[in-house]
């Protein structure tokens, strides 16, 4: 049975970035009116010279990041990640990513975990729109080391990056000392039936998944595929190999997200394998609790399950 | 406007305001500063000034509505239930799962609702089109429309402040809500201090601002901007966040409540006391 971690994610997020700032004058933490959203308010009362709040300005955030990462800073950027992505697309897009500057940007709640925030909070296209920039990193991280270690990898590397997680505490998948690399994605549990391919929170629903599988006596392989991109296309065409069965899940549109990265990287291989994405299809966000809304879009565990099975039958 | 309809403004404002905490605090937490600081605003717009049909929501003679901060639903939502629009308890189904009342605003989901909103800085912009589009119509349909003083941050706003002078919109009539605060501060430590009424004369709007407690005051102000033509209108309402709620209009964070324990008995209270002040004014 997977447990709960021991910290909220975002305050992995602050603390990580304290730690980040005690060594490093230049790292600029930027947030759109949503620092007691996501407790930044503790970075600022030890960094105040190093904290901005824009007020509620996404895409001036962005313009003043590339600014000041042109200016020699780092820039953290924060805000819902609705706000984060689909509002300043174009001046991410243009004055960090055409204009190769480097930042980091937060985009916390993604899909489902926006809850009761509502349709207008609840981004199923964040991934869709950050992998299409062409030097933009993607990644998700499916619990709280994994997150520490995306915000110092993304402070070590540099450059732009995209990383979108929730709030909340999240399941423990990994424990303190585990080691994370770039696009290189982790097995999490091996199998040789169906391998599923998830991230962030879909990943501890696909190992419970997996557990219901096994009662039916089907051995299914779960893959955190953290990075979207760089995408870790070795591993999947390893698992296509082996398991002749991939199954994406994501918290997230099935267009233009994991699955689709997924699916490019198994057809241009020429390995046929059964195939299926788990995701939003062609629907918008609405309010309601995380299990509710979990099971409203089929990504669920039991969901994920059923899936699982259509494919290995 | 006699002192008989103020009273009856006042009224109505007494029971969204009650009907506003009722269904929040059923819900144990939500926006409670914003949509309460916008209640004797909407009482006058729909008690008394705007052309609506609760039976006919969709009516196209219809005067608009658009609330471009859209978290402040809860406080909208108690007005067109009182209206008709719905019935009075789907309050208390607010934002649970599947609720056509969520907490920000969604226009396929509530009927009275004209725009869906919540992604702060849009909704301000819809309303200049709608005010285009009746122009164009040649109607004499008004489209109203609050905007938060921290939404204002937001540069949208500003473009659609150009765009409804440029297009002499005199029949948009925006009101910001003035509650001096956003999500993280003050609007003046977060976006620095700013007088509205002034800066919106002179980008060339006619520009008004009242006590926004104050019904009769509100009343004028939209009675008096609709002498003026050729130019829209604002009418800044000077409010205070959690507006007519005095535990949350002292306290310095009142954006969002999840009430503790503490809490829990001080809303209670609020609600005996509304419910009481109602009751006086029914047998009244
Ligand atoms: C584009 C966008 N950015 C951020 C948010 C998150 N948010 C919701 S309400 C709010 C503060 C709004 O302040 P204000 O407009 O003054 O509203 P009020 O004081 O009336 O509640 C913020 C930052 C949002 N809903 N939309
Ligand atoms: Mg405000």
């Amino acid at each position: 049975m997977l447990k709960e971690g021991t910290k909220e994610i975002r305050q992995v997020y602050v603390d990580t970035l304290i730690n980040l700032a005690a060594k490093d004058k230049n790292i600029v933490v930027m947030e759109a009116d949503l620092a007691a959203s996501i407790g930044t308010v503790k970075f600022k009362e030890k960094y105040p010279d190093q904290f901005v709040n824009c007020g509620i300005m996404e895409a001036q955030m962005v313009g003043a990041a590339a600014g000041l990462s042109l200016a020699g800073k780092r820039p953290f950027l924060h805000t819902f990640a609705t706000f984060a992505t689909r509002r300043p697309y174009d001046q991410i897009f243009i004055s960090l990513g055409y204009a190769r500057l480097g930042a980091t940007i937060l985009g916390s709640d993604p899909g489902v975990c926006a809850e009761h925030n509502g349709g207008t909070h609840m981004p199923f296209e964040d991934i869709a729109l950050m992998r299409t920039i062409p030097n933009c990193t993607v990644a998700e991280p499916s619990d709280e080391y994994m997150m520490k270690a995306l915000i110092e990898m993304s402070y070590e590397k540099g450059g732009l990056w995209y990383i979108r997680a929730q709030r909340k505490k999240a399941m423990q998948i990994y424990t303190e000392n585990e080691k994370f690399e770039l696009g290189k994605a982790k097995v999490v549990k091996d199998g040789k039936d169906v391998c599923i391919i998830a991230s962030g929170i879909c990943v501890s629903d696909a190992l419970q998944a997996a557990s219901l599988l096994e009662k039916k006596g089907i051995d299914a392989a779960v893959i955190d595929m953290f990075m979207i991109d760089p995408l870790d296309k070795d591993i999947i065409l390893k698992y296509a190999k082996s398991c002749g069965q991939i199954l994406t899940v994501e918290n997230h549109f099935i267009v233009n997200g994991l699955g689709s990265a997924a699916a490019e990287v198994i057809a241009e291989s020429g390995t046929g394998v059964k195939f299926k994405r788990l995701g939003v299809d062609k629907r918008y966000g609405q309010t309601g609790s995380l299990n509710f809304l979990k099971k409203e879009y089929g990504i669920d565990a039991e969901s994920i399950a059923a899936a699982a099975e259509g494919l290995a039958k | 406007m006699d002192n008989v309809e103020v009273k009856k403004l006042e009224k109505f404002a007494l029971e969204i305001r009650l009907n506003t905490v009722k269904s929040l605090n059923h819900l144990g937490s939500g926006h409670y500063g914003g949509s309460l600081s916008i209640v004797e605003c909407l009482a006058v717009l729909y008690g008394k000034v705007m052309k609506i049909d609760p039976k006919n929501p969709d009516w196209e003679g219809r005067d608009y509505f658009i609330l471009s901060k859209g978290h402040a639903g809860p406080g909208l939502y108690p007005a067109l239930a009182l209206l008709g629009y719905f019935e009075l308890d789907k309050l208390m189904t607010l934002n649970k799962d599947g609720t056509t009342l969520p907490n920000h605003l969604d226009r396929m989901l509530t009927p009275g609702v004209d725009m869906s909103s919540g992604s702060l800085g849009q909704g301000i912009s819809v309303a200049t089109g709608v005010a285009k589009a009746l122009k164009m119509n040649g109607s004499d349909q008004y489209v109203y429309c609050i905007v938060g003083d921290g939404e204002m941050n937001e540069g949208q706003c500003w473009e659609a402040v150009q765009f409804a002078t440029a297009q002499d919109l005199d029949n948009l009539i925006l009101f910001i809500d003035d509650n001096k605060k956003q999500l993280d501060g003050t609007v003046e430590e977060i976006g620095g201090k700013r007088d509205f009424a002034a800066i919106f004369a002179t980008f060339g709007f006619d520009s008004a601002a009242v006590a926004g407690n104050d019904v009769s005051a509100i009343y004028n102000a939209i009675t008096d901007a609709k002498k003026v033509k050729g130019k829209p209108h604002v009418i800044v309402l000077d409010t205070i966040k959690g507006q007519g709620f005095p535990y949350l209009e002292q306290k310095a964070s009142s954006h969002h409540l999840r009430p503790n324990e503490e809490e829990k008995v001080i809303l209670n209270n609020f609600i005996a006391k509304l419910e009481k002040e109602l009751e006086g004014l029914n047998n009244a």
